[in-house]
């Protein structure tokens, strides 16, 4: 009787922790999570704002229309090959960084750790305003320099060929330093006495970067490439800021065109282009575990 | 002197190697430093060619102009306030729920961590559009609500406090039940204080997770009084400022410049949380 008593009290204040969360969690989440499932497959526009449930079912008229759209394709391939080469050189140039750091060579540690990190902290709007000035093509200083050697530097966000790598390559700037803190912390999670094994064994500083550093990294690894992925399939400030999408459509990606129809009105499609891109999500990060988990 | 005659055939791999970290370090930097120097330069400085590595002649004729006429400082404001009452009640509600569900039982439990774990990975990009119905049809677009409480249900805040709450000691609550103490004042005065770390780290993610956020205050803001300072760059960068680089770049500087100083202070503290927790 006292043991059940009890229990109902802490069970009331258990609750009690556990409302002011649940209550926001269930409108600012569950709500939204369950309701745009409903809008993905309804024809929703702007003007049924006040009255989201005056709309028609669709059925996948919103998916076929988004996957049959050449805007949306080439945002879609725009998307792919974002992540595709950024994500690779992310994370290559993070295990670089990380391996040169742990390495005991290094002279102040704690600076190039701190340097790496610091553009993880920036605002991506604010340091994509800052790339659009270093890109500039008349007098930014990434010509300047290019100049000084004897190379004319092509006009960077609104060149075709070009506006995309330039993307690529200030988010790889804006990113590498996270990927790099965690693998850092996964080598000094490997034990010396591994190298001093291979090394008896002949193994020199690349073979033993091959098999012994990258296998024994590989959950590291792959848990760095799952968040990179995650977030550079979602990319949106870098080309709103820098290209607004262009030129002709060169750099405009899923995220943006997600929010540029939403800003037409077209919350239905609007909401089934989200949810490509959460399956795309929920691919990428599958292949990933497939492909980076421990071979047998 | 056997380290001596070890490391000497070393030197120069040892040199070439900080010699890369050195490259990779201005890399790194360098765009930042370029940030902040160029936002020193007058307008006609600044589009000269080739540029002056340091400034020539120094102006805050770009933060004045930012500052007395561009209404920054309510900018500036309002991403103060709403990245701080985000951070403090976030962390809050995080703290308390993660404490019940690591050592509290009540109905409901496990389908509440559930439903906490399943939204862990859903982004912001899927749930923007209903979000903003919702918003409009609680008549909360433009207000600093819309701003800031659907942020104050974070399941990754829940997710780490919850693994944080699950190495508190049991014999320290049952100690402090067993002198009498209920529930709320064990939480306040025994676990909040155990858990200062993983606090910390939790709030310091959250408050940079909020004062850089774009797609929401974008969104769910259109009247310029309640701009945060992202959306305000952002828009005067694709709208009638496009070409200002200097006033742009010392825009960038009042998003940047205070986060890097509190990362700088606070380095030990993000760069080791990071790695422990392993999320951003």
């Amino acid at each position: 009787m006292a043991v059940s008593a009890r229990r109902r009290r802490t069970g009331i204040a258990a609750w009690g922790f556990a409302l002011p969360f649940t209550v926001l969690f269930a409108v600012f989440m569950l709500v939204p999570v369950a309701s745009s499932l409903y809008m993905a497959f309804t024809d929703m526009r702007g003007r049924d704002l006040r009255s989201p449930w005056a709309v028609n079912f669709v059925g996948f008229d919103n998916f076929a229309e988004a996957l049959a759209d050449p805007k949306f394709q080439q945002a879609a391939g725009n998307t792919l090959y974002f992540v595709g080469v950024a994500m690779p050189l992310t994370l290559a140039i993070a295990l670089l960084l990380a391996v040169l750091l742990n390495s005991g060579l290094a002279w102040f540690r704690s600076v190039f750790r701190v340097g790496f990190y610091a553009p993880v902290v920036t605002s991506i709007v604010a340091v994509a305003v800052v790339w659009r000035f270093l890109l500039q093509p008349d007098f930014g200083l990434v010509n300047s320099a290019l100049g000084v050697v004897g190379i004319d530097g092509p006009r960077w966000l609104t060149d075709e060929v070009w506006a995309m790598p330039s993307l690529i390559v200030m988010a790889t700037w804006r990113n590498v330093g996270y990927s790099m803190v965690i693998l850092l912390a996964g080598l000094q999670g490997i034990p010396r006495d591994v190298y001093e094994a291979s090394a008896i064994d002949g193994a020199g500083p690349v073979r033993q970067f091959w098999s012994v550093t990258v296998p024994l990294l590989r959950p590291t690894l792959l848990f760095c490439a799952v968040i990179t992925g995650i977030g550079y399939l979602q990319f949106f400030e870098e080309p709103f800021v820098m290209t607004q999408g262009g030129p002709l459509g060169a750099t405009n990606s899923v995220a943006y065109e997600i929010f540029n129809q939403f800003g037409f009105g077209n919350y239905g499609l609007s909401a089934a282009m989200s949810y490509i891109l959460f399956v795309a999500i929920v691919i990428l990060s599958y292949l990933q575990f497939r492909l980076l988990r421990t071979e047998k | 002197m056997a380290t001596a005659t070890r490391s000497r055939p070393l030197a120069p791999r040892a040199l070439l190697l900080n010699v890369a970290l050195l490259v990779g370090l201005v890399a790194s930097v360098g765009p930042l430093v370029w940030m902040v120097v160029s936002s020193v330069k007058p307008e006609g400085e600044i589009r000269q060619f080739p540029p002056t590595l340091i400034p020539d002649e120094v102006t805050w004729s770009n933060y004045t102009e930012l500052f007395a006429q561009l209404s920054f400082p309510r900018y500036f404001l309002n991403s103060v306030v709403v990245a701080l009452a985000v951070t403090v009640g976030s962390v809050l509600f995080s703290a308390m729920v993660g404490y019940a569900l690591a050592k509290l039982d009540f109905p409901g439990k496990r389908t509440l961590f559930a439903l906490v774990m399943g939204t862990l990975m859903v982004p912001g990009m899927v749930t923007f559009v209903p979000l903003f119905v919702l918003v409009a049809n609680l008549d909360l677009i433009n207000t600093y609500a819309a701003l800031i409480l659907p942020f104050l249900a974070a399941p990754f805040g829940v997710f780490l406090m919850r693994q944080f709450m699950l190495d508190v000691p049991d014999e320290l609550l049952d100690a402090a039940r067993v002198d009498g103490a209920g529930e709320f004042r064990t939480f306040f005065r025994i676990v909040l204080p155990q858990a200062r770390p993983a606090l910390a780290t939790l709030g310091i993610l959250t408050f940079l997770g909020s004062w850089n956020n774009f797609l929401w205050p974008l969104v769910a803001v259109q009247s310029a009084d309640k701009y945060t300072l992202p959306v305000a760059l952002a828009l005067y960068s694709t709208g009638q400022n496009t070409v200002q680089y200097g006033l742009l770049v010392a825009g960038a500087t009042v998003i940047v410049l205070p986060i890097l100083v509190v990362f700088l202070v606070l380095q030990r503290h993000i760069v080791q949380g990071i790695s422990t927790t392993g999320l951003k």
